[in-house]
């Protein structure tokens, strides 16, 4: 007779389920709260009935729907896009430190920025240029990984090396930029930032969202696999490399596409997913859900203090920075109360 | 029926030979066991067995099927590979760790179905592990997580079971809970091959022994008959003496001076 799951397992298991459910619902609320916030306070009925059809004056209905509203979603997708992306490169590198910038697509995104700034082509050119210098890094540290034999370290490695190489090409530029008129623009947008951010930006942000998302949610539970070693996964039938190079393109898709919109934006990618596996385990079946939830709560609550805390915007770096460090240390130090470690 | 390498050879480096000419013939219901000095071929041996490596002369079939017309989906259905210690980079439970045996059966997009959680059941109730289900691997003893890595490996549904040092980094009397578990996975009908560094546990637990020597074959066959403390000496560099208890139970130990 073969043994049930017993009954404490099941409700811890319902319980998992019902909290990823739970976290991925948990933007909705804040976005429509989020909306109320700003300069001019909304009301939750003015704000339903501009979302949803009535009468309201036609300022309050552009306020909603052309100026916060772009912003909010965007900021969703960004906070989601970094904090999947980081949760799954966290699981192909098998390495709980590492986050989605590891292969040099904040620096490549960076230096097309800036270029674009110079260029004077921003900024309707900034996005492509930014996206398209995000994975042209990414393009290059994996060739030169391959180059180098095709293995974890080495990938590494080359998305060091083409960091350093893309951010050193950023300084270049701001050394050749205006002091006056361009310098400034580089140096607000390496700091990252949603301020102005309008449909049209929106629209292809959403696109590459939607291809990597749906990519890496079909592919979770197989991310797995990738975090045992290299012979483990062969023996289990996976082609290691393959599922491997296909993260990195779904992972970089998304990182690439949020970055280019919101300038650089760190700490979310490699806090959000620890936070996420502290509440639901490791299992990227629920860890993927879950972060892709997470992350889009956690950027509109920072984008929020960013746009409402002080007269002017502070830039989002700054804030995941100066608020994500500390609550790191302290879920680092819970953890290490817990024992066992770090996990 | 039968997993079979025949002129199996294999050279990390250009004409430095880790195993050369080395064949072997595994059959449901066996145990075989590789024993060797250290670097003598065995881990290669056993991972070109598994399909994580493929050597460069000869060939491994399966059930009379070539691993090169197998997909690495279709192999892993058919061998099985048990590692020394779980790798993963994230604290597992249990039941997850043994759900990832059942990967060659889940589709590239898919995920497991009630179907796979009911294998992974069958496979920790034959490993008695069911009470452990949800607790993180990084929690359980030595012995416990070989056992999950073995349920793993069942849960996989092959008929080939390959270990890897399965009795390396156990107390006695883990190494026989998890080696009398080895033989009577055998005895139900699996063809299982294990790398070992102890004679003795061929001698107890084995069907056959296949020794090797700087990667080519010293002796194969039934281990009561081939292992005699001559051959261990050749293989191993030092001389061994035969205890026995009479009842026909016999070990060898290293030959140590009297004092």
């Amino acid at each position: 007779m073969r043994a049930l799951p017993g009954r404490a397992e099941r409700i811890s298991q319902v319980r998992r389920a019902g909290l990823v459910l739970g976290l991925c619902l948990l933007p909705l609320p804040i976005l429509f709260g989020s909306l109320l916030l700003g300069r001019v306070q909304l009301g939750a009925g003015e704000v339903w009935t501009a979302l949803f059809g009535g009468a309201v004056p036609e300022t309050m209905r552009a306020l909603v729907w052309r100026v916060r509203l772009p912003r909010l979603v965007a900021a969703a997708l960004v906070g989601t896009n970094l904090a999947v992306s980081g949760a799954a490169f966290q699981g192909i590198f098998r390495n709980p430190l590492v986050e989605s910038r590891i292969l040099g697509v904040s620096a490549g995104a960076g230096f097309g920025a800036a270029l674009a700034m110079v260029l004077g082509i921003a900024p309707a050119g900034l996005q492509i240029l930014a996206f398209a210098g995000g994975l042209l890094a990414v393009g290059l540290a994996v060739l030169l990984g391959t180059a180098f034999g095709g293995g974890i370290l080495v990938l590494v490695l080359s998305g060091v090396l083409v960091s350093s190489f893309f951010s050193s090409l950023v300084s270049l530029v701001k050394y050749f930029a205006d002091p006056y008129v361009q310098l400034p623009g580089i140096t607000f947008w390496l700091m990252g930032g949603l301020s102005a951010v309008r449909w049209s930006q929106v629209w292809p942000l959403a696109v590459a969202s939607g291809v990597g998302l749906v990519g890496l949610v079909l592919l979770r539970w197989r991310l797995n696999l990738l975090t045992l070693s290299e012979p483990e996964a062969q023996s289990l039938g996976l082609s290691v490399r393959k599922v491997r190079f296909a993260v990195v393109v779904l992972g970089t898709l998304l990182t690439a596409a949020a970055v280019s919109v919101s300038g650089v934006v760190g700490w979310v990618g490699l806090i959000v997913p620890h936070a996420a596996r502290a509440l639901v385990g490791p299992d990227h079946l629920l860890l993927i859900p879950a972060s892709a939830g997470l992350g889009a709560a956690v950027l509109l609550l920072f984008d929020n203090i960013s746009r409402t805390a002080l007269p002017t915007e502070i830039p989002l770096d700054i804030l995941t920075g100066l608020i994500g460090v500390p609550v790191f240390f302290l879920l680092f130090m819970r953890q290490l109360k817990k024992g066992g470690g770090w996990r | 029926m039968s997993l079979v390498g025949e002129g199996i050879t294999y050279a990390y480096v250009p004409n430095r030979f880790v195993l050369a000419d080395v064949s072997l013939v595994v059959e449901p219901g066996n145990t075989l066991f590789l024993l060797g000095a250290n670097g003598s071929g065995k881990t290669t041996l056993l991972e070109c067995l598994c399909g994580v490596r493929s050597p460069q002369l000869g060939e491994i079939t399966v059930d009379g099927v070539a691993f090169s017309t197998l997909s690495s989906r279709e192999r892993a259905k058919r061998i099985a590979y048990v590692p020394q210690f779980p790798e993963a980079a994230f604290a597992y439970t249990v039941e997850e760790m043994v759900l990832f045996g059942r990967a060659p059966h889940v589709g590239p997009f898919g995920r497991p179905t009630k179907k796979d959680y009911e294998k992974v059941e069958e496979a920790l109730a034959l490993v008695g592990l069911e009470g452990l289900r949800a607790r993180p691997i990084t929690t359980l003893s030595g012995g416990e997580r070989r056992l999950v890595l073995i349920a793993r490996g069942l849960a996989q549904e092959a008929p080939y079971l390959l270990l890897d040092e399965p009795d390396a980094h156990l107390d006695p009397a883990n190494q026989h809970r998890v080696l009398s578990m080895v033989q009577a996975l055998a005895e139900k009908g699996l063809g299982v091959v294990a790398t070992t560094h102890n004679p003795n546990s061929a001698l107890l637990y084995g069907h056959k022994v296949l020794l090797l020597r700087a990667g080519k074959t010293l002796a194969e066959g039934d281990p009561r008959h081939v292992l005699s403390p001559e051959i261990l000496t050749e293989a191993y560099g030092i001389s061994f003496q035969v205890l026995a208890n009479g009842a026909g139970t016999k070990a060898f130990l290293p030959r140590v001076r009297a004092i």
